[in-house]
């Protein structure tokens, strides 16, 4: 059987600049069943979003959101906005690696 | 200024950034629908430093223009203000003037009167040491402590403005305002503020109209109308076919912000946690509980830019499977052989200058957090160099030339030609820049940083 990711669990995965110095991701999750995958802590924590971009756990910040089956996670970005190894401005193609995650079978 | 007997006041926000456009029934129906002021952001950092390091507009004069005509035609017709924030992407004192500039071309050939108020936020360096020296700027996470040479470094600085000296420039009789940096929410809460409406639901309204149609069903189709009371707000859209829903507006709060709950301003904190989003019917929603903490400390946040130097890009492409199916491979020769090159030919070492090889079509975006390995059809191969001036950024670029044209796969006995999009291979970018500021200064008052000048009515 193929793998699930969360991406295939939700409506809409989506990350954008949240001013020049944090990206932040939100997960709209299809129903309360795939909200509660996505917002079980013991699958997806700062640790997990802090291997996927490399960024310090201590400065990741998830909220998980029940009345909206939303998970939403920001973290300060690692590379400035605009300068030259930002290759994402508006950091709008971020989510995929989240998206992209493997849920617990 | 909140008053028991005060009446609702209704926003008509057209859309998300003045110049993006929006349908002409979008004013019609939010006039006919009772708006009292209409209120539309000029601006924003989301699209990088450039903007305010250069202090030129995103938007095309032409774009901005037709909107404006819409605007102040809607305004001046209705005796209704119109606020516009963040004027010419930057809020710099170049964008507000640019903006009054269209503005003041406009109501001519409308033949129209209309007083006009320009808020400048231009901060220059020196008069920001006396605060920086007194401990009254602050360090907003990520960044750390502020020192004076970064000040000064900047090309541009702007403070962000909250609401008041919008509303001071209104209680002064102006009929438009041009504001220059202002926060998102300030231009659309300004005039209800002024109106005796009370802070919680007027900024929790400011903050969901902020991107004009992104909090409905459909967010292409043009604006959004907001009516603010006592109690909460009520919102709709202006396209018949679109629809508010609970989570359409709910969801609006998560929009661009690091957290969905608590959002900073210069006089307080949004505090959304008990808000209720109710649906009136199929296409509005009543938003109540939203609270506002007024601050001990008025703050008003900077933002600045500097340049970190001149871009020179060349861009090129493969399409060879024999090179494709190792381009990790032909990308590591690349770097030794053109890193060689520029010291061979230039004399300069790695400090000297910088850049970035970029293999779109294969990880360009996400680079090492792309979680797929497939390989490419075909890749595109960014060069971008940043050296101290334009010309060295092009030296260098240059030298990279025939390795752009013909570098071969590492077992390839033969020099392949890659293939250029256009000639001249290279483009220079002029100046490069960096956002440096995201620190607070404690206000002495609201107002103490802005300069209002308010034109005299043009005369029809």
């Amino acid at each position: 059987m193929p793998e699930t990711t969360l991406g295939d669990l939700a409506t809409e995965v989506r990350s954008k600049n949240a001013g020049p110095f944090w990206i932040t991701m939100e997960l709209f999750m299809r129903d309360a069943e795939g909200y509660r995958i996505a917002a079980d802590e013991t699958f997806l924590d700062e640790d997990v979003v802090a291997g996927l971009y490399r960024v310090d756990p201590g400065s990741v910040q998830i909220f998980r959101i029940p009345s909206l089956n939303v998970v939403k996670i920001s973290y300060p970005r690692a590379v400035s906005q605009g300068s030259l190894r930002d290759r994402d401005t508006h950091a709008g193609q971020h989510h995929v690696p989240l998206a992209q995650l493997v849920v617990p079978s | 200024m909140t008053s028991e007997n005060a009446d609702p006041v209704s926003i008509l926000v057209p859309s998300g950034m003045l110049g993006a456009g929006f349908p002409e029934e979008t004013i019609t129906r939010g006039i006919a629908l009772g708006a009292d002021v209409i209120a539309v952001d000029g601006g924003s950092t989301d699209s990088g430093p450039y903007y305010l390091g250069a202090s030129k507009p995103k938007t095309t004069a032409a774009a901005v223009a037709r909107d404006l005509r819409l605007l102040l035609r809607a305004a001046a017709g209705a005796g209704i203000p119109l606020i516009v924030g963040s004027c010419g992407t930057s809020g710099t004192d170049d964008g507000v003037d640019w903006v009054a500039e269209i503005v003041a071309g406009l109501l001519a050939e409308e033949g129209l009167s209309m007083k006009v108020a320009r808020i400048y936020s231009e901060q220059r360096a020196a008069d920001l040491k006396e605060p920086l020296e007194a401990g009254r700027i602050h360090p907003l996470p990520p960044l750390g402590d502020l020192d004076g040479a970064t000040l000064e470094d900047c090309t541009h600085i702007v403070a962000m403005m909250g609401h008041e000296p919008i509303a001071e420039a209104l209680s002064a009789g102006a009929q438009v305002v041009l504001a220059g940096r202002a926060t998102d929410t300030a231009n659309a809460a300004a005039y209800a503020l002024l109106k005796g409406m009370p802070a919680g639901p007027t900024w929790h309204a400011a903050k969901i109209v902020e991107c004009g149609g992104q909090c409905t069903t459909n967010p292409r189709m043009g604006g959004v109308f907001a009516t603010i009371d006592r109690a909460g707000f009520t919102i709709e859209p202006l396209d018949e076919s679109a629809a508010c829903t609970p989570i359409s507006v709910a969801a609006h709060m998560l929009y661009e912000t690091a957290n969905p709950y608590l959002m900073r301003e210069p006089d307080g904190t949004l505090d959304v946690r008990d808000a209720v989003y109710t649906a009136l019917d199929e296409r509005r929603v009543r938003v109540e509980g939203s609270r506002f903490h007024h601050a001990e400390q008025h703050t008003i946040k900077l933002e600045g830019a500097r340049i970190t130097g001149y871009e020179t890009m060349s861009f090129s492409a493969i399409r060879d499977p024999l090179i494709l199916k190792d381009i990790e491979g032909w990308a590591s020769l690349m770097h030794v052989v053109f890193t060689q090159r520029v010291e061979q030919t230039l004399g300069l070492t790695m400090e000297e200058y910088d850049y970035d090889l970029r293999l779109y079509g294969y990880n360009a975006v996400l680079s090492e957090l792309d979680p797929s390995t497939d390989p490419p059809r075909e890749v595109g191969v960014m060069l971008l160099v940043r050296a101290t001036d334009q010309a060295l950024a092009t030296a260098v670029a240059k030298v990279a030339n025939p390795l752009m044209l013909h570098l071969p796969a590492q077992d390839m006995d033969y020099l392949p030609s890659l293939a250029f999009p256009g000639s001249p291979a290279e483009v220079e970018r002029g100046a490069a820049y960096e956002f440096v500021l995201n620190h607070a200064v404690d206000s002495l008052t609201p107002t103490a940083m802005f300069r209002t000048e308010m034109g005299e009515m043009h005369d029809a």
